[in-house]
């Protein structure tokens, strides 16, 4: 168990290391800063001024390892277009993504696994299949379209819901309904196949032969088992809601931590990027162990071990 | 004295294929009545139709299932849970994968009495300890906290046994109960259930392909072939004189150790078991036979002398020719 959580956190740091000297290289080439800041109109004098106050002139690796020593060191440097720094920035953006995200979860279980053990149960029915159909529409969906068509039709045509921002929590309920959208297909087909072939094993039969009640045998013997990948699913899961936030928070106009790092990516706003950036792949990194720490948890084979 | 189980006329078909064609079964208490077959021949199916545990896409078509005083064929499912478990219980084949791999031993086993006897959970707990004792479990309080990976395949099964007797069922029927099992395993699970026969006055019904376990344990004993009982007879009797040109075979197939010479070939009996779909009709052996005739085709009745029942146009005392 020890080890197995110990080559976890490698892979994870591996991952992050990657991730974040691939997001520095592609943030440098894809814009200069120093003209963002100055203006089209500033001199070459002028943008070069402001290249060597920022340090940008320096080496590529240099300014990665100046970056990340200090990142180490809790210093995520300051924003050059908010003149704030970037921690500060991180931390009234980041709870508004957070809710968003949990809400977008819960929302997607609680459609999700109803809906997924019921077309188990129903295997080869016209439920089944609907079901099954609206899972792959739901899939192939881009969410920003998605995003639209609710604004339209729940916030401008029968004025329902706010179309943008999170004032209320109101504000909430489409932009975690979008994110849920993505989700719920993933788990729902999960939790499916998962109780199909729970439902057919041996020891579901077992149960059946002991007398024991329907709820019992789908609920108890078939469900926990068939929830074992459902728990480590979700978990990443919401790494990808997370993720997915940066197209629903702008749709939305909702300021939080994607609409940050959508704003800060257009205007080359290197340090907020990479923070952004690493924060993400933190998140992602640390759900992807914790799904497979839950997922020991749950298996008694596992855990044992 | 009316039996426990008393089956007539049993039919189940698996879309057009008619996988058991009307079987007779009757099971006394204390008798161990042993259903022997190949693979395919439909005694699981007759099992499971028994307990009205038929997977789905199989129908029991026709036939009376007479336990505890009625008749079980045509009972709802919800009156059928309350036998289950209780009355009549079942064991499988595959005591890996029959037990709840997420749950412990005690869990499992306490969920029966809860279920039908309302126990308490102190009370359940310190029931199930004492039948994994009866049962032959060492150190039986720490198996309740146990899961089925920590135990092996013969404890697995025994749990399986002292799960099925909890509440003191009249019928238990036992799914090849030993097949998977390795060879001196199963001699202590035949001997734990004979001894439990006599002990509880059990009616067993049990389904093997394996003649050396139906001579180990068996009272009564019915040979299937391709869903019909071809012969029935009390086991001494089925093994001193076999009747049927089936049982016959399958019984000089046995290689006996000491007999069976090196580079010999062991004896077969040749052919495969024909599909036998709805409106099959005569003697469902009779490609694989030495001794049929066109009669074979038209419907065989049985033959019946005393308690031995054969299902061929062959008399009692006919003799193959050397």
């Amino acid at each position: 168990m020890l080890r197995f959580l110990l080559r976890s956190l490698l892979l994870g740091a591996l991952v992050c290391s990657t991730v974040l000297v691939a997001s520095f290289l592609l943030s440098r080439a894809s814009g200069n800063l120093a003209i963002n800041i100055a203006g089209p109109e500033a001199s070459a004098e002028a943008i070069a001024k402001i290249q060597h106050e920022l340090g940008l002139d320096r080496p590529l690796p240099v300014q990665f390892y100046d970056w990340a020593a200090r990142a180490a060191h809790g210093d995520l440097g300051r924003s050059f277009l908010f003149h704030e720094k970037v921690s500060s920035l991180i931390a009234t953006h980041f709870p508004v993504t957070f809710r968003l995200g949990v809400f977008a979860i819960v929302l997607a279980l609680v459609v999700a696994l109803p809906l997924g053990i019921a077309a188990a149960l129903l295997e080869g029915t016209m439920f089944d299949i609907a079901i099954g159909a609206v899972a792959l529409l739901g899939q192939a969906m881009p969410s920003f379209w998605l995003g639209l068509l609710l604004i339209i039709w729940f916030g401008i045509d029968l004025h329902w819901l706010p179309i943008a921002g999170v004032e209320t929590w109101t504000g909430y309920i489409l932009p975690s309904f979008v994110l849920a959208f993505v989700a719920i297909p993933v788990i729902l087909r999960l939790t499916r196949s998962g109780m199909v072939d729970a439902m057919r094993a041996d020891y579901v039969r077992t149960a059946r032969a002991k007398g024991l009640s329907r709820a019992s045998i789908v609920l108890k013997h078939a469900l926990r088992n068939a929830a074992m990948p459902v728990v480590a699913v979700s978990a990443v899961q919401l790494g990808f809601i997370l993720g997915g936030s940066v197209v629903v928070e702008v749709v939305f106009n909702i300021h939080g931590l994607g609409y940050l790092a959508w704003e800060s990516i257009g205007k080359g706003d290197f340090p907020v990027v990479q923070a952004v950036v690493l924060l993400f792949s933190l998140i992602f990194v640390g759900l992807t162990v914790a799904s497979d720490l839950v997922s020991a948890l749950l298996d008694p084979r596992v855990r044992g071990a | 004295m009316s039996p426990v189980l008393e089956v007539r006329d049993l039919r189940v078909r698996f879309g057009a294929m008619a996988a058991v064609r009307g079987i007779d079964l009757a099971i006394e208490r204390g008798q161990t009545h042993c259903l022997v077959g190949e693979s395919g021949c439909g005694k699981s199916v007759s099992a499971l139709a028994v307990m009205r545990l038929l997977p789905r896409g199989a129908k029991l078509e026709a036939g009376a299932i007479r336990f505890a005083d009625e008749d079980i064929a045509r009972l709802p499912e919800r009156a059928m849970r309350r036998l289950r478990g209780d009355r009549m219980a079942m064991i499988f084949q595959e005591p890996m994968t029959s037990l709840n791999p997420a749950y412990t031993i005690g869990s499992q086993m306490t969920e029966v009495l809860r279920t039908h006897r309302g126990m308490g959970r102190a009370a359940a707990v310190e029931r199930a300890e004492a039948m994994l004792a009866r049962v032959g479990v060492s150190a039986p309080g720490m198996r309740l906290g146990q899961y089925p990976h920590q135990l092996s395949g013969g404890l697995r099964q025994r749990v399986m046994i002292a799960t099925a007797l909890l509440c003191e069922p009249d019928l238990l029927v036992a799914d090849e109960p030993t097949t998977a099992l390795d060879v001196t395993v199963q001699v202590g699970i035949l001997k734990l259930l004979a001894d439990l026969k006599r002990d509880l006055g059990l009616a067993m019904l049990l389904i093997t392909h394996d003649l050396g376990v139906v001579a180990r344990i068996a009272d009564v004993v019915s040979v299937m072939y391709a869903g019909e009982i071809v012969e029935h007879a009390p086991a001494g009797q089925l093994f001193a004189e076999p009747l049927h040109p089936y049982t016959r075979g399958l019984l000089r197939a046995i290689p006996v150790p000491g007999k069976v010479k090196r580079g010999e070939k062991l004896a077969t009996i040749p052919g495969i078991v024909p599909r036998t779909e709805a409106g099959f009709r005569g003697c469902a052996f009779r490609d694989r036979c030495g001794f049929a005739t066109y009669e074979c085709a038209e419907p065989i009745a049985a033959r019946v002398e005393g308690a031995h029942r054969w299902r061929c146009r062959l008399e009692a005392g006919w003799r193959e020719a050397a």
